[in-house]
């Protein structure tokens, strides 16, 4: 891919990148279609039941099925709803999610933008879901859908700062906000992947990540039980399955994150192994990263909003803080001194 | 310009959590409640106008659907008040099936409960877990008198059907399963900081409270106060079990989640102790005339239903029918401080406090 | 057939009378399973009796003379031959044909009574009909005979055992041993008169079919006064309030509160009647706050008005509804329902 990019753009190029991106999507939008799959039999099997598996071998077909049914289904709109603002969410939502991929390196040479800045730029298009989201609770002119887009707001922006933060060390140790050069900087063996060194800061993160993903325990958008179904309760057919898309491709895009951030990338977890390809190193530990999001989904309940609230700020940002105060001593104690 | 309003929103009465259909409007600013009003009668169906056309045998069904996730103690109140007002005297074996299927359902029932609690709350395995050990109970109902949930079983003067062969079998095996369940179920969810702090210190009142708000039950006991009637008005054969009686100390939503897992235990060890004793042989009906027409005259009697005290008053006139039946019903007497409970807290806590009530519209409505 | 029995149904217009005497009888010494028997009979053919009963005596008063002076006699009476021949006739035809385990004619007739009262139609006619057979005469007058023999023995036996009789009648007349709730009944009564208003307390029973629940009835005007001594005083104590049931007895109405003192387990039932027209009885709310739905929803129900209380609206009925559906008289306006 580096060759690709480094040449002058040229309508072949162009063509040639249109053409990646779109292989891309397809391959992300099969990824949601087993995504969705597998935390439904993955939460079966932790309930003790089977998760579908009528549809299919093992279920296979059961997404699709469900995003059939969700094409036919009739778009409402409420009447009282704002239009514009009504439509314009789900794609909002969307949008940013998908430009997000680009930054992160999948192997060593397949990666579609070579960013310096790509944390921040990470940071910055993920906080565009989050006025979508209000966006989506006010345009529905329904009170729990206001309260679910409020409480979203709010949590969004909040666990933002920790997770932000807590990436911090790691660009500390690396020198550079280039996830492809973070990755490089990891060591061959596993222990001297940045997980380690970075410990604080990546319990931090996961539990930002979770957060920001809207998933349990952090749902409270979305409490099923509390408010029917939050910001999405007015959204029906293809605008809900747009919420639901972007949902998961958050989770690729974090998965995708944490493995570059913390866990090595491609990296095998010891050199002999290196035969094996980088991209499967990579799929399996966004995999990992996935299962333990579904991992907590089945198990744990619901925060509180207020104690979500203070959660972020009393505990999480101070320990992020901490971790990079912890990270600068360490770095210039242990390392260049 | 911009001013801040009132929200008055509508929870229910279609809504996840309302364990039935119970509209509560509330009056928010923010997220906090200002007032709480709640509004039921979406299911009365008119019990007691309808039982005054029926005669006690015919009314026994209907009592099946007021708390229909505790069938058998429903059948067991109307039976009890009818016996006690003629006198009848309920043979050995009945009096055992009877306690057996009561603290069995009562087993049931506060599994139900634990399940939908915690799925409130946002747990989502809990639910599956407490319903496959459900399935079990009603298993054994289905096997014993052919119903999984309005079962229609207990008639004046002792039981319909007898326990088939092997069936007591079945509930003795049924008791250290259960017991090594709840183990697992108290390691996954009683010590579980979200939790935790989703439970404690919500929802806290004090016994003085409870005793004037009339509640009973967990509700009531939660706060302190020993007041079980399997112990204090003992009915059926409970005097001669030994079961605890568990009491919290501080009236708050955790203290009452921990009663009713408490509560499973103890009625498993009433389980193992009328299993021991049951005897091999015996008849399942008293001598009752064919025709059951009690004295002139009323009668009330109560019970310890598991959400609470379950009353029948009886006002009969010596006919078949009764001239008046009113029913006690535990969940509307609990639910009528509600309202009280709720100002001030969020919408979070509406919904863990209306959990940790334990209510059925069933039983509110009648 | 079915004449005669209508015949012998149309004779004692007392049958109740009739039983209970019976029952009296047998009690003391008639054989237990003719009784039950003949309940049997009797409960079964009851629903019907009731309506029967009293077309047959409008049939009787209205019809032949010889009918109405049967009904005015009571159950056992020497059979006054000119008059009674049909009637008689017919009563010894049935008495023959259910000769086994007499208990005395009083219940027979009374069965008889009962068992014909949906057929009641035109018994008084076929009074007049039945005397022309000859055979049948004889017959009658042959069972007429056993009859009266039987109840000749039946009167010596019941003078016989009529000592004895008297004496358990007496015995039974008192207060068996007087009931261990007694003396909370009239502490109370006490109090109440000492306390409240002399004239506060109507009636004071000890309920025998409620576990002798001390019952005292107390008249609305001094209710409130009433309940507050209830819960105050510190030998009464009663802080439990554990039910409110409203009665509609056709001619009154009724609210029973039932109070229960938990530390001594003193209970008590309290009744209050008020009449039909304009029921109201004051609220208990301002001292058992937990009276409030249970009077919402008497009132909903019966229409008892609740003068004190809080909120007092419809409960479990829509807003609108008009009438109150427990009242005897109650007629749903929608007729299908």
């Amino acid at each position: 891919m580096t060759k690709w990019l480094e040449q002058p753009l040229s309508w072949e190029n162009a063509l040639f990148f249109t053409a990646m991106a779109v292989v891309f999507l397809l391959i992300v939008l099969l990824y949601v279609v087993y995504a969705i799959l597998f935390e439904r039999k993955v939460l079966g099997w932790m309930q003790w039941r089977h998760g579908p598996n009528r549809l299919g071998p093992w279920g296979m077909f059961q997404t699709v099925a469900d995003v059939l049914k969700l094409l036919f289904k009739e778009d409402t709109i409420p009447r009282k709803a704002d239009r514009a603002l009504f439509i314009i969410a789900p794609a909002l939502c969307y949008a940013p999610s998908f430009a997000v991929l680009a930054v992160i390196p999948y192997t060593r040479e397949l990666y579609f933008a070579d960013l310096n800045v790509a944390v921040v730029y990470y940071a910055a298009l993920s906080a565009i879901s989050t006025i979508a989201i209000v966006l989506g609770g006010w345009a529905s002119n329904n009170k729990y859908s206001l309260l679910g887009g409020m409480r979203s707001g709010a949590q969004m922006i909040s666990y933002e700062v920790p997770l932000v933060l807590s990436i911090v060390g790691t660009v500390m140790m690396t020198g550079s906000m280039n996830l492809r050069k973070i990755v490089e900087a990891q060591g061959d063996w596993f222990w001297q992947w940045n997980f380690l060194p970075q410990i604080i800061g990546f319990g931090v993160f996961l539990v930002a990540a979770v957060s920001e993903l809207n998933r349990s325990p952090f749902d409270l958008p979305e409490a099923e039980s509390e408010l029917v179904a939050g910001y999405h309760t007015e959204y029906s057919g293809f605008r809900f399955a747009f919420f639901m898309l972007a949902e998961y491709v958050y989770m690729f895009a974090i998965a995708g994150l944490a493995s570059v951030l913390f866990l090595g990338g491609w990296r095998p977890p010891a050199p002999f192994l290196d035969f094996i390809p980088g991209i499967v190193w990579m799929i399996l530990k966004m995999a990992f990263v996935i299962f333990f999001l579904f991992w907590l989904r089945a198990t744990m309940p619901r925060v509180r909003i207020d104690q979500l609230m203070g959660f972020a700020w009393k505990v999480l940002l101070p320990l992020a803080i901490l971790n990079v105060f912890v990270t600068a001593v360490g770095l210039e104690l242990f390392i260049k001194g | 310009m911009i001013r801040t309003e009132e929200l008055l929103l509508n929870v229910g009465p279609q809504h996840p959590s309302t364990h039935g259909v119970l509209r509560i409007v509330v009056k928010l600013d923010g997220e906090v409640i200002k007032e709480a009003t709640p509004v039921i009668g979406y299911l009365h169906r008119g019990t007691e106008k309808l039982a005054e056309s029926l005669n006690y045998t015919q009314i026994i069904p209907y009592t099946d659907r007021m708390d229909y996730l505790s069938a058998m103690t429903n059948n067991y109140v109307l039976c009890y008040a009818v016996e006690k007002m003629m006198g009848i005297e309920v043979p050995e074996r009945a009096q055992f099936l009877r306690l057996i299927v009561m603290e069995l359902q009562r087993i049931a029932s506060h599994l139900v409960w634990w399940g939908t609690y915690l799925l409130d709350l946002g747990a989502l395995s809990p639910f599956l877990f407490a319903f496959k050990d459900r399935e079990k109970i009603v298993d054994l109902f289905n096997e014993l008198c052919g119903a999984r949930l309005t079962y229609n079983y207990m008639r004046v003067g002792g039981v319909k059907w007898d326990a088939p062969p092997g069936w007591i079998d079945k509930v003795r095996d049924f008791i250290p399963y259960m017991e090594k369940q709840l183990q697992d179920y108290d390691r996954l969810v009683t010590g579980n900081e979200i939790f935790l702090n989703r439970v404690k210190g919500i929802g806290k009142y004090d016994a003085e409270t409870a005793i004037a708000w009339g509640l009973s039950g967990v509700n009531l006991r939660c706060t302190g106060v020993k007041w079980d009637l399997r112990k204090d008005e003992p009915y059926c054969i409970y005097d001669r079990f030994e079961f605890d009686v568990p009491v919290g100390k501080n009236g708050d939503c955790y203290d009452r989640y921990l009663l009713r897992i408490e509560e499973i235990r103890q009625s498993l060890r009433i389980l193992k102790q009328a299993v021991e004793q049951f005897p091999s042989s015996g008849e399942t009906m008293g001598k009752v005339p064919r025709v059951i027409r009690p004295p002139e005259g009323e009668t009330y009697v109560r019970i310890e239903a598991p959400r609470g005290e379950l009353g029948c008053h009886i006002v009969s006139k010596g006919k078949a029918e009764p001239y008046r039946l009113k029913f006690r019903r535990p969940s509307f007497n609990n639910l009528q401080m509600l309202p009280k409970l709720l100002v001030g807290e969020t919408m979070s806590n509406l919904i863990a406090i209306l959990g940790g009530v334990d209510i059925v519209l069933g039983e509110v409505d009648c | 057939m079915s004449e005669e029995q209508k015949r012998e149904e149309s004779r004692p217009a007392e049958p109740e009378a009739a039983r209970r005497e019976d029952a009296a009888e047998a009690r003391t010494g008639g054989p237990a399973d003719a009784r039950v028997e003949n309940a049997g009979e009797e409960k079964r053919d009851e629903p019907a009796a009731e309506g029967g009963r009293e077309t047959v005596t409008a049939r009787e008063a209205s019809g032949g003379g010889s009918a109405g002076t049967e009904a005015g006699q009571p159950a056992q009476p020497q059979p006054d031959a000119a008059s009674d021949q049909p009637a008689s006739a017919a009563g010894a035809e049935a008495e023959g044909k259910a000769a086994p385990a007499g208990d005395g004619d009083g219940a027979r007739a009374g069965d008889g009574a009962d068992a014909g009262t949906g057929k009641s139609g035109g018994e008084a006619a076929d009074a007049g009909k039945a005397a022309v057979d000859p055979e049948r005469e004889a017959k009658i007058r042959a069972a007429q005979e056993a009859r009266a023999a039987r109840l000749a023995a039946k009167a010596a036996a019941g003078a016989a055992a009529g000592g004895a009789a008297a004496g358990k009648d007496a015995a039974a007349a008192e207060p068996k041993p007087p009931s261990p709730k007694q003396p909370w009944l009239d502490e109370a009564v006490e109090l109440l008169k000492t306390e409240v208003h002399p004239e506060a307390v109507e009636e004071a029973t000890i309920n025998a079919l409620s576990d002798d629940m001390p019952t005292i009835v107390v008249k609305a005007e001094h209710w409130p006064a009433a309940a507050k001594l209830l819960r105050d005083h510190e030998k009464l104590g009663c802080r439990y309030l554990r039910n409110v049931t409203g009665v509609d007895y056709e001619t009154h109405m009724e609210v029973v509160y039932f109070v229960i003192n938990m530390e001594t387990k003193r209970e008590y039932a309290i009744k209050i009647r008020t009449d039909r027209e304009h029921p109201s009885v004051p609220s208990a709310v301002p001292v058992w706050p937990g009276a409030d739905w249970p009077e919402r929803e008497i009132y909903d129900l019966l229409g008892i008005e609740f003068p004190g209380h809080p909120n007092l609206r419809r409960i479990l009925m829509p807003d609108d509804w008009v009438g109150h559906p427990l009242r005897k008289d109650y007629v749903p306006l929608d007729p299908e329902v």
